[in-house]
């Protein structure tokens, strides 16, 4: 039975967090209790009446995400982790990954997290300076986050994400490479290595969103961005996406299922879903959603095939793995060749694309060479019709 | 008909300074003196004239005719003919004057006299009309009507003392103005057994009736049937109809004799054969000679048109010939450009025509297009004789064989308050002007006479002039001829490769200041390519100026959070939509809007 369903990840999005990062863009903020409880009593109903969506669907992946979600008491993560067993179908062996912060955990709460089944950490560190750490606004220091470590290493964690940030203001080459080593020391599984993007709307926009002496020049920049890669490979660590990076066997299983197009539905404000080709997102608003969790949801998308095709190529070209030909084939029934011919043979001509040989896979693989990577948005908007 | 009808019609125009009010006392004129009442005849004039403006007609003359019952309890027939104010179209304006007997002047109550006052109101007085001012606007707190009449009177001579004093917005003293137009205008003459003898003063393209010829009676008569003639261009053709303006409509009538204002239709294709300022006459009985004044128009200002997608093409051509059907002074002939494909090399009157133009076929042909520089002619003297009047900058002879070149040269009046002068005198320097003279007017303006290069002001000079003047300076122009200069052409070189569409003509001494603007401006709308670029400016192969496009190192979207693909998606989008309007030259993709960047070199002064 089980077998006939297809792979459905689950999002649900906790916009709580202690204080707003100056240059965070997302959708999240500090709430009091009770706006924090209404959420979540919201957040259920939302992921019970949804499940009926859901009955041709097994979950293979959750991920919880914010907002920092270790805001949320521990006992509501525990009844929503419920709800999902519960309601939905659910693989034996699903990742199942809560984002934290340092400074918002303590050994209680990730007891919990382990007891709900949850089984893989995400930790927002972004730097190891001290300095950069208050430069981003963060609640937290490098000591912060190396105790909220340990404490998941005792608590029994063994896939554990560490998220850091390069090119932030004020930050040199060697405090980089300084970051990237601390972080290597603590072997975690899975590391999240993020260029930092001064969006508008947030304070940092107003700071350095005319550009800044401040911010590391383009050539550091990229430096950083090159050192990333060579120094995490000769740990041992392979670069499977644009950003992010993982031992042997480690890849976070959700991301991945974002760029090779599984089916997902997100639950709570701003959330976004794909089923069945189509595209919907949650809105925004926060007290519109307690009062309604179920209202909450725009306009549904059909993809076109054409929509399909682009979407095939410009997220599968995230990962290194790239697109293999015949996954391209048995979906559409054209071969990639037939559609992108010539997009494909101006990439391959420019040294920005690659056809890969993939051990485990039948046939090769169209994938962004490194060259390709840094430039990939110039390379995908070829991939639109 | 009575022999003494004429003494019952007044032909007459309105002449102003820009934004002193000339289209709302017209308005108001047709309103005070329909016969219809005045709430459905405003509703239908108003309608009318939108939509004539909606269909960009701004540029052509307009013409109505009405009838006013005077305090004599006689009907008078009133033809206003309201024309375009633009230097652009003077050559328009002077044939439209010609075919009134009289002008009403307004003058702001506030601005007083500014620089096209003069010049239309001494265009006026050239044609022997009898101008009587009117005083507009009185009804703004710094209206100052006596400092104006004072002004009227000691700049231009005109007596002013009994203007009437007007708010043609608000419809006061309309009456006055009605009343002065009987007294003041004289009644037309001609005899309508002479041989007929018409001004025309426009003429549109109706897709129904073919061209309708907008014409003044000089002498004679013209009625269905009569063969007329062009004598100019040489058409002929059997009239279908004649008639008279109604307030947006064409009323058709048995006849029109000499004194009248009003249209022809004779299933003429092609306004280029009834050109403004030709005479008509009968085919069978023409008057002994043309009426005086008529000139071929001439474009001043040149520049290359092309589809920004090439396949439209035929597009552009059709919507160009379409144009040209309502516009004879539009000129072009079919380029080639290597940057830009196949295009057209279009002549216009000025700026404005060509701005005017570029909007119709924007938005009525819902065309995207890419504009070159616009230039001037220019006239080069080869060394084996040969004279070739250039419009094209590709087209320039080789150095060697040119023996020297000439460009044309305006006379130019620019009014002032005192304050100003210094500045405004400043920037005519730097637009390579000579000063002729100034004249002080009531001590506070003053009115600079200046001779400058046509090339000089076609760009942007009216914006530079209101800038440094804070919007006060008025300008006005006239073509004077041409001049020796030392005029060199100025190419652009993308990766190493000359770039035809970006070439241009500058004077000697401003190539380097205008290259070196030129790189700048063209480095940061190119975008950065897998490759560094070089931009280099050249004059006869001498590279004068350079700057560098680096290569692109990074274009990621580090992160897509919680599947939210939408802003990757719309980047890429943006991306794409980008690359749609580049165009390819050699390796290198050049945003159009790059080729219209000469145009902007003087932002940051």
């Amino acid at each position: 039975m089980m077998e006939d369903k297809k792979a459905l990840e689950l999002y649900f999005h906790i916009p709580f967090c202690v204080r707003k990062c100056l240059y965070c863009d997302f959708l999240s903020g500090p709430y009091g209790d009770a706006d924090r409880e209404a959420y979540m009593k919201a957040l259920f109903v939302e992921a019970r009446e949804r499940a009926a969506d859901c009955s041709d669907y097994r979950i293979t992946s959750i991920f919880i995400g914010g907002g920092t979600p270790s805001v949320a008491e521990e006992s509501a993560i525990s009844k929503l982790m419920d709800i999902i067993r519960e309601c939905y179908y659910t693989d034996s062996d699903m990742e199942v990954t809560i984002e934290v912060n340092p400074g918002t955990v303590n050994a209680d709460k990730l007891r919990a997290y382990r007891a709900a089944g949850i089984n893989r950490l995400s930790i927002g560190l972004q730097s190891a300076n001290n300095r950069e750490l208050q430069t981003l606004g963060r609640i937290h220091t490098y000591d912060d986050f190396l105790e909220t470590y340990s404490m998941a290493r005792e608590e029994g964690f063994t896939n554990i994400n560490v998220d850091i940030m390069s090119a932030l203001p004020g930050q040199t080459m060697e405090s980089y490479t300084d970051t990237l080593e601390k972080v290597l020391e603590l072997s975690p599984e899975h590391i999240s290595a993020y260029s930092l993007i001064v969006e508008e709307g947030t304070p940092f926009f107003g700071q350095y969103g005319q550009g800044s002496d401040l911010l590391p020049d383009e050539d550091t920049e990229r430096e950083m961005y090159k050192q990333t890669a060579e120094i995490l490979a000769s740990k041992g660590y392979k670069r499977y996406e644009i950003s992010n990076y993982a031992t042997e066997g480690m890849e976070c299983r959700h991301n991945t299922g974002y760029w090779n197009r599984t089916a997902y539905l997100g639950l709570g404000i701003g959330a976004a879903s794909m089923m069945n080709n189509c595209r919907f997102t949650n809105g925004p608003d926060f007290r519109a959603y307690i009062s309604n969790p179920l209202g909450q949801r725009g306009e549904v998308t059909e993809l076109s095939l054409q929509e399909q095709m682009e979407e095939t190529m410009y997220l599968g070209l995230r990962m290194t793995a790239g697109v293999p030909a015949e996954d391209f084939r048995r979906i559409f029934g054209r071969d990639m060749e037939q559609v992108y011919g010539e997009v494909i043979r101006w990439g391959i001509g420019e040294g920005l694309l690659q056809y890969k040989e993939i051990s485990g896979m039948v046939g090769r693989s169209l994938a962004l060479t490194d060259r390709g990577l840094d430039v990939s948005n110039y390379v995908m908007a070829r991939f639109l019709f | 008909m009575e022999r003494n009808y004429q003494s019952k019609i007044r032909n007459f125009c309105i002449v102003a300074h820009i934004d002193h009010g000339k289209s709302t006392l017209a308005d108001r004129i047709i309103e005070k003196t329909g016969l219809l009442t005045s709430r459905e005849m405003q509703a239908q004039v108003l309608d009318n004239m939108e939509l004539e403006r909606e269909r960009g007609i701004t540029i052509k003359a307009q013409s109505v005719r009405t009838v006013y019952k005077a305090q004599d309890g006689e009907e008078y027939i009133f033809n206003l003919i309201d024309t375009p104010g633009h230097v652009d179209f003077n050559y328009e304006v002077s044939r439209s004057l010609a075919a009134c007997d009289g002008a009403i002047l307004v003058v702001d109550a506030a601005q007083g006299i500014e620089a096209q006052t003069l010049a239309n109101v001494y265009l006026a007085l050239d044609h022997d009309l009898d101008v009587f001012p009117v005083i507009n606007k009185i009804d703004l707190p710094s209206a100052d009507p006596d400092r104006v009449k004072d002004e009227i009177e000691d700049v231009i001579g005109l007596e002013a003392q009994d203007a009437p004093l007007i708010s043609a917005k608000n419809g006061i003293g309309i009456e006055d103005v009605l009343e002065q137009i009987v007294q003041k205008i004289p009644a037309p003459e001609g005899n309508p057994e002479n041989p007929l003898q018409a001004l025309i003063f426009d003429s549109i393209y109706d897709s129904y009736k073919g061209v309708i010829i907008f014409c003044r009676i000089m002498e004679g008569t013209v009625k269905k049937g009569t063969t007329i003639k062009m004598m100019a261009t040489g058409a002929k053709q059997e009239v279908v109809e004649v008639g008279y303006f109604g307030a947006g409509q064409f009323i058709p009538c048995e006849e029109l004799s000499a004194g009248m204002v009003g249209y022809i239709t004779a299933s003429i294709k092609n306004v280029k054969d009834t050109a403004v300022g030709d005479t008509v006459t009968d085919a069978n009985r023409p008057c002994s000679e043309p009426l005086p004044g008529y000139k071929k128009v001439q474009s001043m200002v040149y520049c290359g048109m092309y589809p920004a997608d090439g396949a439209k093409y035929p597009d552009l051509r059709d919507a160009l010939e379409k144009l040209q059907l309502n516009d004879a002074s539009l000129q072009y002939e079919p380029e080639t450009s290597i940057a830009l494909g196949f295009g057209f090399r279009c002549g216009f009157l000025g700026l404005l025509h060509l701005e005017i133009i570029q909007e119709r076929l924007e938005r009525e042909y819902n065309l995207d297009l890419v504009t070159t520089a616009p230039g001037v002619i220019y006239k080069v003297f080869k060394t084996n004789g040969e004279v070739i009047e250039l419009t094209n900058p590709s087209n320039l002879p080789d150095p060697s064989e040119i023996e020297h070149m000439e460009e044309p040269i305006v006379s130019a009046e620019i009014m002032v308050t005192s304050e100003f002068i210094g500045s405004i005198m400043e920037l005519c320097q730097e637009r390579r002007g000579r000063y002729l003279g100034m004249e002080y007017i009531e001590g506070s303006r003053a009115l600079i006479k200046y001779e400058l290069p046509l090339n000089e002001i076609i760009y942007d000079f009216f914006d530079a002039l209101k800038s440094r003047s804070r919007g006060y300076a008025s300008f006005d122009y006239d073509i004077k001829g041409y001049e020796t200069s030392s005029l060199v052409k100025l190419d652009i070189l993308i990766n190493r490769e000359e770039v035809d569409a970006l070439s241009f003509i500058v004077h000697a001494d401003s190539a380097y200041e205008r290259g070196r603007k030129m790189c700048e401006k063209l480095k940061d709308e190119i975008p950065r390519h897998l490759f560094e670029i070089p931009i280099q400016a050249a004059v006869g192969g001498k590279i004068i100026a350079r700057e560098t496009v680096k290569a692109m190192r990074k274009d990621v979207l580090a992160k897509c959070y919680g599947g939210d693909i939408t802003r990757k998606k719309k980047l890429l989008e943006k991306q794409k939509e980008g690359k749609k309007r580049m165009r390819q030259v050699g390796n290198v993709e050049i945003p159009q809007k790059a080729f219209m960047s000469v145009l902007k070199l003087d932002d940051g002064r």
